[in-house]
């Protein structure tokens, strides 16, 4: 909101009442974390309950086969997963943001239901397609059927981020560059992309980490020796919890911890790089 | 001689919008050529099209003899200097400049020590390291500039350039294209809705007006004869009195008032008669030293705003008010409202328009 | 600003072929192979969206006319809306209800809590506006079932939570497994989504707006009901659809933190497939779900809202 002289400023017992819900709904995000984490070091086996600090339920984790497997599967699936999802997501959003097609307005609608719809729906759409895919063409679920399902919805969540991203950028940029001699492709290749990099590279992180998170449509498609972590953890969860879940959780919580991070990074490049150019001098922005 | 552009039977349609309707337009070499008129009569469009960045739908577009009316843009020799610059947000200054010169192939080395030389034409040094983003308005319209004249291209358009400037940097600016155009002989096609500084800056000017090509001509030509009410009307101000021809010496007011105005219009055709205010001089009527009443009418004063060096009198006719406009001379006589005057011009002065 | 370019060793640029004039026919070529370029950009994630996502959509319409037969397969055949009729069964009505009423009250929850806060980080500087998002981006990025674990630990019987109402002196609590606790469950992971929207909208907001409506002798509340409330109305209702979808589809949290007397829908769909073998009536089940949630967003989008 554009700055405010103190008049709307709410004043007393208003402005006191919206202090302490900042911090009331600030505590309630982060208290459950950090006591997760504490816990995690607690020589219990009762979770929750205090009982000395122990590093055993993270020697469990490095140990634990499974676990192990199950985050090589998930690490797999992501990176497979998000590689396809950005290329078609980007080319989906140039697509959507800079020309015009027939079936354009239905592309549009479709690309944004796999977000709003809730997950259990759509895992019940890929276990009857997959289902009745099995049927006709006879392969077993596993890799493909998880990583051809978790695509499905990162394309629309890659293809959001980077047409925020174009919409946000002049399109007289990509004239420019025509004007001065650029073909098509070198107007996408020195222009267009490197602007909308730090919109690929987000969405990527996006995709990469829902992948990660997923956990009820990999459930309804996963196959035989390929359980992800999140699937083994949440099954591990219904069989009644242990430490180790703890241990495992707060590895989870650092992955999602590091890629938060490197998203906000990506989006901070931009700005970073102007300050190093002004003091270095001539970059490779010249093609 | 070839003209640097010249365009033939050009028409553009978006749809139902007709944005450029048939125009036929010849720009010679070295020269400076304004596009004006009012927002949305096409001169953007017309731009456009010579840039290669719109296609027309119909018509001939020649540079320097050449058709290039179906080129892409990086096939023609021309260059943009676009309304609101559209520098590359992520390159510096050197590299903006140097862009053309890569796309066309040439080494880094080479393209970097010509985009050095155009920056320091628009007196730019030592900016090259900087990004867009830390330059003030007037000096990315300067990086603009120099990005598209290192290309040395035949003819270079420019989209209302100064535009987002304010008023003391527009009228420097002003200034310097117009020399830097001077010294440099390439044509600039120069869009402007700002009649001053197209009267200002163009060798010639053409006035657009819903798609349609007007009038082209010096300035001159297009302040004192100008082709119809709107050109009139649009270029500086004016007072537009409306009547019918009555024969070559005489028009007919509506007032029924005849005044002298030569023509060789047909008897009856409705025209209307062009007076800029500083044209008409004003005269109590009382003093009996009338002016001719063959180039006169009479009314009375509304308003009068003092301007400084000038004074304007709103005066009031039976059908109409016009404005007069005369030097703030001491020795003149004053005006009150309410003072029953005489306006008078000097009948070579008033320009007889079509009524349209 | 005058002088000339030095001579570069580069020719000029040069017409290197004369080109035709420009035709009604030319032009809708070009307009014609812009659009076939911008349809065979979108042509892969097209295709891949509706092979992958309406065809198996289709399905589940299909599969929820369908029936069951004895060995809980389903038969392609003998189609019938017997699976739909099931949706006015007690049971089934009893667990449509609870998890309508469940998602309301979270929605409504979410909006209460969030509102206040998306303003109040509205009218922050902007460094610390930029801060606050970033804290509550990263439990908006953090995995879903972790956070989700937390709670379990928090509520658990002898929990955090339960020791410390026991120190205070009221006893101990017993959350974990009542629909208190999913509601809190969804509560914590769905609030971002409330707050996102509600906190891009309300930023958007010209504060001057507020001070003339002060200007004009509103008081504080009515400044509020009048100006800061309709105008933030998109967030609101973007908010409350982001929230009610995905607490209407739960099926994560009422697992963890619900117990056997919680079955919400998200969780009885599952059941159909994993466990009861009904996948006729699943995917009824399923349908209905989607259909709430198309017309909430068609209703949104109509109504004049510009993205979700
Ligand atoms: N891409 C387009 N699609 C549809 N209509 C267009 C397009 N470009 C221009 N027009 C229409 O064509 C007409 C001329 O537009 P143009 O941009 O050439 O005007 P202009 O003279 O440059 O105006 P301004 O001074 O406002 O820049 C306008 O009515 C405009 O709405
Ligand atoms: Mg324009």
């Amino acid at each position: 909101m554009t700055a405010v002289g103190g008049v709307t400023q709410p004043r007393g017992a208003t402005r006191w009442l919206l202090r302490a819900n900042t911090w009331l709904v600030y505590g309630f995000f982060y208290a459950p974390i950090v006591l997760l984490v504490v816990f995690s070091f607690s020589g219990n086996r009762n979770v929750g309950v205090w009982g000395g600090f122990t590093l055993d339920w993270y020697r469990d984790f490095a140990s634990d086969g499974n676990v192990q497997g199950a985050l090589r599967n998930s690490i797999q699936i992501a990176v497979a997963s998000t590689v396809v999802s950005v290329v078609l997501g980007t080319a989906a959003a140039l697509a959507l943001e800079r020309f015009t097609f027939r079936g354009r307005q239905v592309f549009d609608a479709l690309l944004y239901l796999p977000i709003i719809i809730p997950d259990v729906t759509m895992a019940v759409m890929m276990l009857l397609f997959f289902a009745q895919a099995a049927e006709l063409l006879g392969f077993s679920k596993g890799f493909g059927t998880i990583t051809l399902s978790h695509i499905a919805f990162n394309i629309s969540f890659v293809s959001v981020v980077v047409r925020a991203r174009l919409a946000g950028m002049d399109d007289r940029l990509e004239e420019a560059a025509r004007d001065l001699y650029a073909t098509r492709w070198q107007a996408f290749r020195h222009v267009t992309l490197p602007l909308i990099m730090p919109g690929v590279a987000g969405g990527a992180l996006l995709a990469f980490t829902l992948s990660l998170d997923d956990v009820v449509i990999t459930q309804f498609v996963t196959g035989p020796g390929w359980t992800t972590l999140p699937v083994y953890v949440f099954g591990l969860i219904r069989k009644g919890v242990t430490p180790l879940i703890n241990a495992v959780s707060v590895v989870m919580l650092l992955a999602s911890m590091a890629l938060v991070a490197l998203s906000l990074a990506t989006q901070r490049v931009r700005g970073g790089q102007d300050a190093i150019d002004a003091r270095v001098g001539p970059d490779q922005g010249l093609p | 001689m070839t003209a640097a552009v010249e365009i033939t039977g050009v028409s553009k349609r978006f749809g139902d919008v007709v944005a450029v309707d048939d125009i036929d337009l010849r720009i010679d070499d070295g020269e400076f050529f304004a596009l004006l008129g009012p927002s949305g009569c096409g001169k953007t469009t017309t731009l456009r099209m010579i840039a290669g960045l719109d296609f027309p739908t119909t018509g001939s577009l020649k540079i320097f003899g050449h058709e290039v009316g179906t080129l892409p843009p990086n096939k023609r020799p021309v260059n943009t200097v676009f309304q609101n610059y559209a520098l590359f947000p992520h390159m510096n200054v050197l590299d903006n400049v140097a862009f053309g010169l890569r796309m066309q192939g040439t080494d880094k080395a080479t393209a970097r020590s010509a985009a050095t030389a155009a920056i320091g034409l628009v007196r730019l040094d030592g900016m090259e390291r900087r990004r867009p983003a830390q330059l003030s308005g007037g000096q990315q319209q300067r990086v603009a500039l120099a990005r598209a004249l290192v290309n040395e291209p035949k003819v270079l358009l420019l989209d209302e350039p100064l535009g987002a400037l304010d008023l003391k940097l527009r009228q420097e600016m002003q200034g310097e294209l117009k020399s830097l155009q001077r010294e440099l002989g390439v044509s600039f096609v120069f869009v402007t809705h700002d009649q001053e500084e197209a009267l200002t800056m163009s060798d010639r000017i053409a006035v657009m007006d819903e798609g349609r090509l007007l009038q082209i001509g010096t300035p001159e030509e297009i302040y004192e004869r100008p082709v119809n009410r709107f050109v009139a009307d649009f270029i500086g101000q004016t007072n537009l009195l409306e009547g019918t021809v009555e024969d070559g010496a005489t028009v007919c007011l509506v007032n029924g008032a005849r005044v002298a105005a030569r023509s060789d219009l047909t008897a009856g055709t409705r025209i209307a008669l062009s007076i800029r205010p500083e044209r008409a001089t004003i005269h109590h009527r009382d003093h009996g030293t009338g002016p001719d009443a063959g180039s006169a009418v009479d009314g009375e004063v509304v308003a009068v705003t003092y301007l400084g060096n000038a004074l304007v009198h709103r005066v009031k006719l039976d059908w109409m008010e016009i404005e007069v406009r005369e030097a703030n001379d001491p020795d003149r006589p004053r005006f009150a409202v309410g003072d029953p005057v005489t306006v008078a011009w000097d009948p070579s002065a008033a320009a007889l328009v079509a009524d349209r | 600003m005058t002088g000339t370019l030095p001579p570069v060793d580069v020719a000029p640029p040069e017409v290197e072929e004369d080109a035709a004039p420009a035709t009604p026919e030319f032009e809708a070529a070009s307009l014609r192979q812009e659009r076939r370029r911008g349809l065979l950009m979108a042509l892969p994630a097209y295709g891949y969206l509706v092979l992958f996502f309406a065809l198996p959509l289709l399905i589940v319409v299909v599969y929820s006319f369908a029936t069951r037969n004895r060995f809980g397969g389903t038969d392609l055949s003998g189609w019938n809306i017997d699976s739909y009729r099931r949706l006015g069964e007690p049971l089934v009505r009893d667990i449509l209800f609870r998890s309508v009423a469940l998602a309301v009250i979270t929605t409504v929850i979410c909006l209460v809590v969030a509102y206040p806060f998306a303003y109040y980080m509205a009218t922050r500087s902007e460094a610390v506006r930029n801060l606050m998002l970033v804290f509550v981006m990263i439990p908006f990025w953090t995995n879903f079932l972790v956070r989700n674990f937390a709670w379990r630990v928090i509520l658990g019987t002898d929990g955090p939570l339960s020791q410390v109402t026991e120190a205070v002196g009221i006893g101990e609590t017993r959350l974990l497994f009542t629909q208190t606790a999913v509601v809190l469950g969804l509560v914590y992971g769905f609030l971002p989504f409330m707050v996102l929207p509600l906190y891009a909208d309300i930023e958007r907001i010209d504060g001057r707006l507020l001070e003339a409506s002060r200007d004009l002798y509103a008081t504080g509340a009515q400044s509020f009901r009048h100006v800061l409330l309709p105008l933030s109305m998109p967030g609101v209702i973007a908010g409350s659809i982001l929230v009610f979808i995905p607490s209407l589809g739960a099926y994560v949290t009422p697992e963890i933190l619900g117990g056997a007397k919680t079955t919400l829908l998200g969780g009885y769909i599952v059941t159909q497939f994993l466990t009861a073998r009904n996948w006729p009536f699943g995917a009824s089940l399923s349908f209905v779900l989607m259909a709430v949630m198309l017309t909430a967003t068609i209703v949104y989008f109509r109504k004049g809202g510009r993205t979700l």
